[in-house]
């Protein structure tokens, strides 16, 4: 049977994450699904979980009054949604969009949190592997600032 | 090692020399996007089979303006011959006005080919950026040609905005076969896409090929082509199972003139396509 356990310690997030370490985070878990063009948070709410995509793809947005609903990036597979439960006043800065029906494994940041304090190697390392992603994702938008793309002037 | 040019010996233009230009006609022109278009040519007299390998280029002259290299983007197996190109500077934006019985003059073809012979029996991982992707057509279409020859085969395509998105018909016929996988992202969106946004290095996690046994092929922006290919090292793919195709001031395309030099090599001739390990080095040398 494909338990919350052991699919977060097959999560590539999660890998070689101590068994131990593993049950505390399962504890905080739980499947959720997004129907397509539902919005899994909007920008300005209160960050209380990330989550990791199993299926779909997720838009990260931002609202323009002149020019709609921005997507400044796109996540799918594998990949994780959320940083801002990690980080005070643990509000989200843009919205997230489901762009097609979305299922995913949520991790509750408030229960995370609490077990990141009451155990700092825990916290550690769940930073740690924030941190890379969080450092993927700003090379990501250097290259995009850079608009390779364009006509050199 | 890249596949060295075999310049076939019954080539009309090889008798007339390297530095002559053949004259084409256009057959056709197509506006791809709003500043890129193709040419469809024939050469003028002879034989209408023009012999290239994927990955190689031609010098275009267009008389009494000027001659650019650009790269072939057609087919090696079928006849003609075509190029798609950017109207950018002086020569290619001469080019974009030429019309159907309009006349350049063609040297080529020149440079290394993509190693579509070794890549048999591997993964290949093929990412454009941008006008990076007719380079590697003559690569698809000779993989596709060969199908079963090949593991996995994807294609990562990263372009500006939707708009900028070539060969749109071809990239849906590619994407509706079962034996090929065809992944595109934009760096900027309008509110109507709905497809990936972010830079095409995010979308290598996606495509799920085996890292010790694939051939990966880039072409785009050097910087993009660095952190591509940085970026696959990265997921264990060797870094001379990696190739790209470099860019730089070719002018006579055979190696003499020195204006296409890149540290102890010519891009016209021991290129454009290189395996990764023999140029990495230079790629962050800021005075090449």
């Amino acid at each position: 049977m494909e338990t919350l356990e052991r699919i977060l310690g097959q999560h590539p997030f999660f890998k070689d994450l101590g068994p131990d370490y593993l049950q505390l985070v399962t504890g905080c878990a739980s499947n959720v699904r997004f129907e397509q063009d539902t919005f899994i948070f909007r920008e300005g709410e209160e960050a209380n979980q990330f989550y990791l995509i199993r299926e779909g793809r997720v838009a990260l947005q931002v609202f323009s009054p002149e020019r709609g609903h921005i997507t400044v990036e796109t996540l799918g597979e594998g990949d994780i949604l959320g940083w801002s439960w990690l980080i005070p006043p643990y509000n989200w800065h843009f919205d997230a969009k489901a762009l097609d029906l979305t299922r995913a494994i949520a991790l509750d940041g408030k229960c995370l949190r609490r077990k990141c304090e009451e155990d700092h190697h825990l916290g550690y390392e769940i930073l740690k592997r924030f941190a890379h992603i969080i450092e993927q994702r700003l090379e990501s938008t250097r290259l995009q600032l850079l608009d390779l793309y364009g006509v050199r002037s | 090692m890249a596949s060295v040019l075999e310049v076939p010996s019954d080539t009309t233009f090889v008798s007339a020399g390297p530095m002559v230009p053949r004259p084409f006609v256009v057959k056709r022109f197509r506006k791809e996007t709003d500043d890129t278009f193709t040419l469809e040519l024939e050469p003028k007299e002879g034989r209408s089979r023009f012999v290239f390998g994927p990955g190689q280029f031609n010098m275009v002259y267009v008389y009494g303006v000027g001659e650019v290299p650009i790269s072939i983007s057609g087919s090696p197996s079928t006849p003609g011959l075509i190029h798609t190109t950017r109207a950018v500077g002086t020569v290619t934006k001469a080019m974009a006005k030429l019309k159907k019985g309009d006349i350049v003059g063609i040297r080529g073809p020149y440079g290394t080919t993509w190693p579509v012979k070794e890549a048999r029996s591997h993964d290949v991982v093929i990412v454009a950026g941008g006008i990076g992707l007719p380079p590697l057509r003559g690569a698809i279409y000779e993989i596709l040609s060969n199908r079963k020859d090949y593991g996995k085969v994807v294609l990562l395509y990263g372009v500006r905005t939707p708009a900028d998105i070539l060969f749109k018909d071809e990239l849906e016929q590619w994407r509706a076969r079962f034996d090929m996988e065809v992944f595109i992202t934009v760096d900027r969106a309008v509110s109507e896409w709905r497809g990936n946004v972010g830079v095409v290095t995010t979308l290598i996690s996606k495509a799920g090929f085996d890292p010790q046994n694939t051939i990966a092929m880039i072409v785009g922006p050097e910087v993009m082509m660095r952190f591509t290919a940085l970026e696959f090292i990265k997921r264990s793919v060797k870094p001379d199972s990696i190739y790209l195709s470099m860019e730089r001031n070719m002018k006579c395309g055979i190696g003499l003139c020195g204006h296409c030099q890149f540290g102890p090599m010519f891009v016209c001739k021991d290129g454009p396509v290189f395996r990764y390990t023999q140029i990495k080095d230079l790629l962050v040398k800021w005075e090449i």
